[in-house]
């Protein structure tokens, strides 16, 4: 795997391939000694131009674990805030000697543009763009189903047949884009619940169904119902009317959570709006997978990480994308 | 090419008895001991020796799995290698006579690495290795305690074991 | 003009407008004579046995960039990309630096291009001061200057106050002017990164829907006609937008419309590896919307093509999608990709061609003795191309500054051979000339 952009173009195969090398790593992180020396003298650099606390020290967990030297480039403060591009950000970090960039860019596409770009050799993997993907998340959201439904019996396992609802700001949510497309490659069924200004004009060819009503969504029994966090920093106030509105229509409150089956689990990416998309009873009922998300988080990233730089890399990106 | 066998299926079912033997006499019995097979071949014989083991020395023997991909020096030179199962049995390996068993010594490099390996799980009280095969040519100071057959040979030729759980057939062979 | 003299040049089996070969006899900037076996002694001979003659083609819509953006283009640099693509007259857009709002600006880019030569530089002027939308700039006085202003546009802005719209409309009847109009509704394009549509949902990019530009024509056109003026629509992009104007045609509303080449070949598809090269506005639209402009050009409804010839910087294309700037060169590889959308698909002859890239934008611009037809008695002003290669649009086709072309690397048919205005040869042999008028 040269990088690893998105799901939409990720085989089915890659995809079994990164969840049952995370299982082997989710096992060393039971031993006393967590770490791992395989990607010792390997650079990771962590280049988010966009905050976010929990995804970079998720990922450095991941390369530190597996001895890899982890350099943090954050936008904030940073030549780039003076007006330096993309492009010579990442030829200074080639000529540091990355083997591999983690990007987390606002501009949909900026992974694709590095990546292709020439400007660096190293492998590229996407934390999230714009509002296009997040293949990382999608990935533990992947593992965390598989887990709680197959426990230690999931490697080489897929979600055939199983029914997961993305419920939220689909329009902007590059979570709900990377889940459509590998939860759709690994077998599963999915819905898509949102207020009609929510949902992206054009989804007649994506592989999911759209309902505009929660309730009815949880009447069919869905065995994954996916939280997404409503962006309150990314719209203007015209997607729906108030808060209290968007809560009481499309939030996961105690009684939608007593109406779902009693097997059903709860995702969110994190960070939860408590109370406006999922209540605190939700949050922390034993269905909610949220913290075994982080968990496995760490590890799904330990499997992207040895996956893209442990072996001989490839030498051209025609072999990974598409 | 030429290929020769030099271990039938008889040959290897005495091996594997006679190294059982060794095990507990070195041992002074069953007491402490771990089999941890290196997969993959490695963890075939550990399943075929542990039974032995246990009948011979009156005791049972625990039998797990030790991979050791992630612990390995070359990986950056070969395409990536997806890692294998490490099963280490419920009594853990701290205080224990570990014995590693593989199918071929040859560099040393993957002992070294399960050395490592062993290392980040537990701190045994002793670690003995045994091969099915010998071939000579060790780049690194690693020597076997139990060895089924010493196999000289050129660097260049290679040895294939082949087992029945896995290849269907058992033998030996050496190809030049 | 520059200080090139009218050559004598004895043009042997061109066809004209597609017809059967003819000579031409070419002298003191005139056509002077057609016919078969002309001789004349002393003149140029010019093989063009299996060359169409064109009109010299007059592009409605360039942005030369000077004053203001001399690192993209200037007029000299301009100029000779549009002689390389047969052009002999261009309009130029007033969005430079300072905007071309004043006589003076108009005056200046005026000036550039009769300095560079190459060929004739019309400028439009803006509607509005600085083309902020909010109180018109000196039209009348942009008209009466030697520039003889008579398209004004706010191009890369849309006039979006509709009573500024309409008294903009009102006040250019009185010296024959056209408010060509930039249709894009402002609130609904906030962001906006590509055509709104499957595509765009994939790709996360804010989509520029197509209901933007059609509401803002369809208020124009009704606008045009309340008030008795000419409309002009620029870079129309969209199926519902040809509907509106077939429809406003109909109910004979004096309003033109254009298209550019790249709206003629390219669909949105071409985003999808967020290559920039592909990022202009209007954006590029899908399938159905192509083959709606394709239908509307063939018929009539849509009026001419005009290239929005816009050259960027490199690093203004070398990044990310959001950091990109819009638009396209398009000069030296118009009639090439005309020719391959139009012509060859026989959506298109080559006297529509003749029509649709020099007569017409000729007239709604209203410059008289400019595209002209190549006959006895007319202005020597026309372009030799070759319709039968084949080959990849390169780099080294390229003769402007700018390089952000979306036809590099693709195969596209045809090549220009001669450009001459008002005889005196700018392009010769593929080439453009170091200065115009100087054979080697």
């Amino acid at each position: 795997m040269r990088h690893l952009l998105d799901t939409q173009h990720l085989s089915r195969a890659d995809a079994l391939e990164i969840l049952d090398v995370a299982e082997d790593m989710a096992d060393t992180q039971r031993r006393e000694v967590k770490k791992l020396p395989t990607l010792r003298g390997k650079t990771v650099v962590n280049l988010f131009f966009e905050d976010s606390t929990r995804t970079r020290i998720s990922f450095e967990a991941a390369a530190k674990r597996l001895s890899a030297d982890v350099i943090n480039f954050s936008a904030k403060g940073s030549s780039v805030s003076k007006g330096e591009s993309l492009q010579d950000t990442a030829q200074t970090l080639q000529a540091m000697g990355a083997d591999a960039v983690v990007i987390r860019h606002g501009a949909s596409g900026a992974p694709r543009t590095l990546a292709t770009s020439g400007w660096i050799t190293a492998g590229v993997v996407n934390a999230g763009d714009g509002t296009h993907e997040h293949p990382t998340q999608a990935l533990l959201d992947a593992f965390t189903i598989r887990k709680r439904l197959f426990g230690d019996d999931s490697r080489g396992r897929d979600l055939d047949g199983i029914r997961v609802t993305i419920v939220g700001d689909v329009l902007h949510s590059r979570v709900a884009r990377s889940n459509v497309w590998l939860l759709h490659t690994l077998g599963a069924h999915v819905t898509l619940v949102a207020p009609p200004t929510l949902v992206p004009q054009d989804v007649s060819g994506w592989p999911v169904e759209v309902e505009y009503d929660l309730d009815r969504a949880i009447a069919a029994g869905p065995d994954a119902l996916m939280m997404l966090r409503i962006q309150l920093e990314r719209m203007n106030a015209a997607y729906f009317p108030t808060e209290r509105e968007y809560s009481r229509r499309y939030g996961l409150d105690a009684r939608r959570l007593a109406a779902l089956p009693t097997d059903s689990i709860v995702l969110h990416p994190g960070p939860m709006n408590r109370g406006l998309e999922i209540s605190a009873e939700a949050a922390d009922s034993p269905r909610s997978t949220v913290l075994e998300q982080v968990t496995n988080g760490v590890s799904v990233r330990m499997a992207v990480l040895y996956l893209l730089l442990a072996g001989e890399r490839p030498h051209t990106e025609r072999e990974d994308l598409r | 090419m030429n290929t020769r066998t030099v271990m039938h299926d008889a040959d290897i079912a005495r091996a594997l008895t006679r190294i059982s033997h060794e095990i507990l006499e070195s041992n002074k019995g069953p007491e402490g001991l771990v089999l941890l097979g290196i997969p993959t071949r490695g963890v075939t014989l550990a399943n075929r020796i542990g039974p032995l083991v246990s009948e011979f020395g009156g005791a049972a023997v625990p039998v797990g799995s030790l991979d050791v991909t992630m612990y390995r020096d070359d990986l950056h030179r070969n395409p990536t290698r997806a890692p294998r199962k490490t099963e280490i049995p419920a009594g853990g390996i701290d205080g224990k006579t570990v014995v590693l068993i593989d199918d071929v010594l040859f560099s040393g490099r993957s002992i070294r690495a399960a050395l490592d390996a062993l290392q980040d799980i537990g701190r045994p009280a002793a670690v003995r290795l045994a091969t099915l095969i010998d071939r000579g040519h060790r780049e690194l100071p690693i020597r076997p305690d139990f060895v089924g057959k010493n196999l000289p040979s050129a660097r260049d030729e290679r040895v294939n074991v082949r087992l029945a759980e896995i290849d269907g057939v058992e033998e030996v062979t050496i190809e030049s | 003009m520059s200080h090139a003299t009218p050559q004598t040049l004895l043009v042997r089996g061109a066809r004209v407008e597609g017809q059967d070969a003819t000579d031409l006899l070419v002298r003191d900037g005139i056509i002077a004579e057609t016919g078969s076996g002309l001789s004349h002694p002393g003149a140029t001979v010019v093989d063009a046995d299996g060359l169409i003659a064109l009109p010299g083609l007059v592009d409605l819509h360039v942005h030369l960039r000077e004053p203001g953006f001399e690192a993209s283009e200037t007029v000299l640099t301009g100029s000779r990309a549009a002689a390389a693509g047969g052009f002999t007259t261009v309009f130029a857009m007033p969005n430079t630096s300072p905007t071309a709002d004043t006589a003076g600006v108009v005056e200046q880019e005026f000036a550039l291009g009769e300095a560079a030569g190459y060929v004739h530089v019309q400028p439009i002027g803006a509607v509005t001061v600085g083309q902020k939308g909010e109180r018109l700039a000196e039209l009348g006085a942009m008209a009466d200057s030697r520039a003889r202003v008579r398209v004004f546009s706010d191009d890369g802005f849309c006039v979006f106050d509709p009573l500024i719209m309409r008294r903009a409309l009102e006040y250019v009847k009185a010296f024959d002017g056209v408010i060509a109009q930039h249709a894009q509704d402002p609130r609904l394009t906030e962001g906006a990164q590509m055509n709104e549509g499957a595509v765009s949902a994939e790709l996360g990019l804010t989509g520029w829907p197509a209901v933007a530009e059609e509401s803002i024509i369809a208020r124009d056109v009704l606008l045009a006609e309340h008030v008795g003026s000419r409309l002009h629509v620029c870079h129309l992009s969209t199926a519902g937008s040809v509907d509106i104007i077939r429809w406003a045609k109909k109910r004979g509303v004096n309003v033109t419309a254009e298209v550019t080449p790249h709206h003629l070949l390219l669909t949105d598809e071409l985003v999808r590896d967020y290559d920039a090269r592909y990022k202009v506005n209007p954006p590029l639209r899908r399938e159905e919307d192509v083959m709606a402009v394709r239908e509307g050009l063939a018929d009539g409804t849509i009026d001419i093509v005009a290239t929005d010839h816009a050259p960027h910087p490199a690093e203004a294309k070398a990044c990310e999608w959001a950091a990109a700037a819009n638009g396209m060169v398009g000069l030296e590889s118009a009639l090439r990709v005309v020719q391959q959308a139009m012509v060859d698909t026989g959506l298109l002859g080559w006297n529509d061609v003749a029509r649709v890239m020099s007569k017409t934008p000729a007239r709604i611009g209203r410059l008289d003795g400019h595209g002209t037809p190549v006959a006895e008695g007319q202005p020597a002003s026309f372009t030799l191309y070759d319709p039968r290669p084949s080959r990849t649009f390169a780099l080294d086709d390229l003769r402007g500054r700018s390089t952000n072309s979306p036809y590099l690397g693709r195969e596209l048919p045809g090549e220009v051979r001669w450009t001459v205005r008002s005889g005196i040869p700018t392009v010769v042999d593929g080439a453009v000339l170091e200065a115009p008028g100087v054979l080697a």
